[in-house]
């Protein structure tokens, strides 16, 4: 299943790139699983989705809450919580 | 008649209102202009003030706002304005015109616009100083405004 990755703001700094486009298994079918897919990439990953109020997560440009579903060609975003105003 | 504007220039609010005064027979409009403070979290007096946003879902944000608006209050019109890029000092970085026949609608509107605006609106603040440069950190009380609206 291909998904499309963006990164905004503190989260796009620590890890160094703005989006990428990955392919994950089909097991994969929320963000919470695709969070925790995520984590094992490493450090910067896992200090990104330490805590749940330090992150916030878009699917196809609406915010949602871990438990919504992904497809294939998703586009996901993580961000920090919002700051504008 | 609804309109959001997701851009880097400066804006004008009150010619905009006197321009939008002319298309409606309103009773009464509400603005809300919010600026760039010369210090927020740190110490340090400010250089700049730089907006991120998520081109695409910012302006769909702002739409979906403006609908909740308009479904929960009789309205003329709402006008929301947002800049992303480097500021300055005392700029304006966003505003919320709102126009509708009574006062009491136009000043619940506005203030239910800019606290969703604040939470749900993808932007994000970066402080820059002379020495250092840091993201400003969300506030808990944006959350608890917006959510006295439900």
């Amino acid at each position: 299943m291909k998904i499309k990755l963006f990164y905004f703001a503190k989260v796009r700094e620590i890890l160094g790139i703005d989006r990428e486009e990955i392919d994950v298994e089909d097991d994969i079918k929320t963000l919470a699983e695709l969070v925790a897919f995520l984590k094992m990439r490493g450090s910067k990953w896992q200090s990104i989705f330490e805590a749940p109020s330090s992150y916030r997560m878009a699917v196809n440009q609406e915010l949602v809450e871990a438990n919504h579903r992904i497809n294939t060609n998703d586009e996901v975003a993580f961000f920090p919580p919002i700051t504008g105003g | 008649m609804m309109s959001v504007h997701v851009q880097e220039n400066l804006f004008d609010l009150q010619s905009i209102t006197q321009q939008l005064k002319k298309l409606h027979n309103s009773g009464a409009s509400v603005t809300f202009e919010g600026y760039v403070r010369d210090f927020d979290t740190g110490q340090e007096r400010l250089d700049l003030l730089e907006l991120e946003h998520y081109p695409g879902m910012t302006e769909k944000a702002l739409s979906s706002i403006e609908s909740l608006a308009k479904h929960r209050w009789h309205l003329d019109d709402i006008y929301i304005v947002h800049r992303y890029g480097k500021l300055k000092i005392g700029e304006p970085i966003v505003g919320v015109i709102v126009f509708a026949k009574h006062r009491k609608e136009a000043f619940e509107a506005c203030h239910f616009i800019i606290d969703f605006l604040k939470t749900d609106a993808p932007f994000w603040k970066k402080e820059i100083t002379n020495q250092q440069s840091y993201w400003v950190d969300a506030k808990k009380i944006d959350d608890e405004e917006k959510s006295k609206w439900k």
